[in-house]
């Protein structure tokens, strides 16, 4: 199976500071993956990377057999406009800060992006969102704007007009982090039906350890630009074998149960009284 | 008009009920030519701004030392500038354009400086949720960035306004027959200044506090659902 | 003469206009230094006035400020220019050209001084109460460092208005640059020639002005906030 999105040696730099260093990554159609670790690791970066966002200067990208820059050009993108948009048709993301559009109702957030890019009649544009809405449980909210909207809701609507232009892959910015607590629950739940019920290809970047351990059918570890350590979601969180991966873990405090956690940490003989005094 | 002229000096009184009409006569040049001068400005800011987001340098550079040069220089200069300089290129207009033209570019000068500082207010986020849903750069402006841009800038575009309505009375020095050239022929004529030019000021601070309601309530009409102004 | 010849005659007469026409910076510099004196100080009483507690004193800065603020300057010069002496002031035309501007500006000025000193939060105020500080030293060590701060800027933008109101001053015959231009277009009739120099003479002007304000407002701030961009605001 030829993967859906690839990531080849990729390196991102802001000025001298480089982001992603020298960055594989290959998603299959339909897999789940989470990205996590410490801020500036660079998770964020190949999402962006990934919806074009962001120009990268090594490397290679490819989406759907689609490269980022063509054939005997350089790097960054030397994609006409034209291709940008074709890759992009094949995207959906979710941002951290939502971003709907504030001066639009929800409806037509919805149908405003099918109607101009995809052609489609506003009738079709509006069976489309009102579906979507009731998928995400928020068909009365149709009218609304969206600074009427709590923050999970905005999500979650921010969510369905992602979905309202079909993309074969969905990209997660953190989706749930600008969230108050007890809205985190109905994203997460809407996210998971999206996982269970599509064989939509998802890259999810998130704290949420115990949802990522749910939904994700692999988890990958980065830190400083590299994927340090990835693999299936319970073995990767239970049983981590790079020293980095095993400190990112435990400095989360939810990211582990207790007992996980005890196991862990009493693989560091030396360091075990005192830490197991204060768990 | 100038020929018709009849003031009566008999007392301050009947001076300044006579010299009103003739005042109000000019005041409709005066407010013709600011009215002008704006819808100008409005159209070059437009185009500065939209030439100051070319990919070329060779565009943008000289254009960004233009403006400064244009936003720093007296409006005075400029308007004898075009009016002495322009007819010898052939194009002879009559001075209320060319004022109006004068006007037009300093303060598109301006209005270009408040089109971006609009455009930046908003937050990138709104450009990147564009991307992600694919829209192409025309929709983008059309549809999300321009609607969102427009109730935040129309407190400075209305200052702009105020400002050149103050600033027309300029047009004086150029002959054209506005407000502020009449208050000074009805002076030379009765050798008494201080009532005409004191009700020019006078209808002038009416016409600057009409313009500061009228700006008002046109941010009341404008569709502003939504967008955060602070 | 063929070209070459009439290009280094137009470069000698540029040279000449700008002997000419510089000889006009001096009132022009003249009558902006003093009308920006005048407008700070008119600034900070009215600025000041305006936030007091005496009804008397914000009337008079209120009506003050919105007379000068919403009518023309070019009314204003030619009131003081023409109907003073008839109500037996007698006033040079220098004296009325800096009274004009200063007035005006200082109308200005006082919404930039207002500005500023509503800009500091009232939880500064109330932690100054605390610490039983008095008017005098409130003003002094805590309002008025961080208001100085935030007037720079508009401070600056100001200087170069008035550089351009006194074009306007060339109207009641005081022989600045505007004026010497007016001159010299009745012994030659090469116009864009005369504008085209005295707009440089006024951008080198503001552009000194642009760069000292700038400087001003990069010494104002504390060590740790100067950034070089500051400088760069002035290129945009």
């Amino acid at each position: 199976m030829t993967p859906l999105a690839g990531f080849h040696n990729v390196t991102k730099r802001f000025g001298h500071y480089t982001v992603l260093d020298n960055f594989n990554l290959d998603v299959m159609p339909g897999e789940k993956v989470t990205l996590i670790g410490s801020s500036g690791s660079g998770k964020s970066t190949v999402l962006r990377i990934l919806m074009t966002l962001e120009p990268f200067q090594g490397g290679s990208v490819s989406l759907d057999g689609l490269a980022y820059h063509l054939p005997g050009h350089k790097p960054p993108f030397c994609a006409s406009e034209r291709h940008l948009t074709d890759i992009r048709s094949r995207i959906g993301m979710v941002f951290q800060q939502f971003n709907l559009f504030p001066h639009m109702t929800v409806r037509r957030n919805l149908v405003h992006a099918p109607m101009t890019v995809l052609r489609l009649s506003r009738k079709e544009a509006n069976r489309r969102a009102m579906e979507l809405l009731a998928m995400v449980g928020l068909a009365d909210k149709a009218d609304s704007f969206p600074d009427q909207l709590s923050g999970g809701q905005q999500q979650r609507i921010a969510i369905a007009r992602a979905l309202a232009m079909r993309p074969r892959i969905l990209l997660f910015d953190e989706p749930t982090s600008a969230l108050d607590p007890e809205t985190v629950g109905d994203v997460l739940s809407v996210i998971r039906k999206l996982a269970d019920a599509h064989d939509l290809t998802m890259i999810l970047v998130t704290h949420e350890m115990g949802f990522a351990r749910e939904i994700s059918d692999r988890i990958c570890f980065l830190d400083k630009g590299r994927i340090i350590e990835q693999g299936r979601p319970d073995r990767l969180l239970r049983d981590p074998q790079h020293p980095r991966t095993r400190e990112f873990l435990t400095s989360i405090p939810t990211a582990l149960s207790l007992a996980e956690r005890e196991a862990m940490l009493s693989i560091d003989a030396s360091a075990t009284s005192a830490l197991a005094m204060n768990t | 008009m100038t020929g018709v002229l009849s003031i009566d000096t008999s007392s301050n009184w009947a001076f300044a009920l006579s010299a009103i009409p003739i005042l109000l006569h000019g005041l409709v040049v005066t407010v013709a030519a600011a009215s002008l001068g704006f819808t100008l400005a409005l159209v070059v800011g437009l185009l500065f701004v939209i030439l100051r987001r070319s990919r070329s340098w060779l565009i943008t550079w000289p254009l960004a030392c233009f403006l400064e040069f244009i936003r720093d220089t007296p409006l005075l200069i400029q308007l004898f500038f075009l009016y002495y300089v322009l007819p010898s290129y052939g194009i002879t207009l009559p001075a209320f354009l060319t004022g109006a033209a004068a006007i037009g570019l300093q303060y598109g000068a301006y209005m270009a400086e408040i089109y971006r500082a609009g455009i930046e207010a908003i937050g990138r986020g709104q450009w990147e949720a564009s991307v992600a849903l694919n829209l192409g750069r025309r929709t983008v402006y059309r549809d999300v960035i321009i609607p969102q841009a427009i109730p935040r800038i129309i407190p400075a575009l209305g200052n702009c306004l105020v400002s050149i309505l103050k600033e027309t009375p300029i047009l004086y020095t150029v002959s054209v027959l506005e407000m502020l050239n009449y208050a000074i022929i009805i002076g030379d004529r009765t050798y008494q200044y201080t009532i005409p030019l004191t009700l020019a000021g006078a209808l002038m601070l009416i016409m600057t506090t009409i313009c500061a309601y009228l700006v008002r309530w046109v941010e009341l009409i404008v569709p502003r659902r939504g967008i955060p102004l602070r | 003469m063929n070209d070459k010849e009439r290009d280094g005659a137009k470069m000698q007469q540029s040279v000449a206009f700008f002997e000419y026409l510089i000889g006009g910076a001096k009132a022009t510099a003249l009558v902006g230094g003093v009308a920006y004196l005048l407008a700070i100080a008119l600034g900070f009483a009215a600025g000041i006035a305006r936030a007091e507690r005496i009804p008397i004193a914000r009337t008079i800065a209120f009506v003050y400020v919105e007379i000068f603020r919403g009518t023309s300057l070019i009314v204003q010069l030619f009131w003081i220019y023409y109907s003073l002496p008839l109500m037996g002031v007698s006033i040079s035309p220098l004296m009325a050209g800096c009274l004009g501007i200063g007035l005006n500006s200082g109308a200005y000025a006082s919404e930039i001084v207002r500005g500023a000193l509503l800009s500091i939060p009232a939880a500064q105020l109330e932690a100054a109460a605390a610490l039983d500080l008095n008017r005098y030293q409130t003003l002094r060590k805590i309002v008025i460092p961080q208001a100085v701060r935030e007037m720079a800027p508009p401070f600056g933008n100001l200087s170069i208005a008035i550089l351009k109101d006194t074009a306007l001053v060339s109207m009641i015959s005081i022989a600045d640059i505007a004026f010497k231009a007016q001159q010299l277009r009745t012994f030659t009739y090469n116009s864009a020639g005369i504008y085209s120099v005295s707009l440089v003479i006024y951008f080198g002007m503001a552009l000194v002005l642009l760069v000292t304000s700038r400087t001003v407002e990069y010494y104002a701030r504390p060590k740790y906030q100067r950034s070089w961009s500051l400088f760069r605001r002035a290129a945009q």
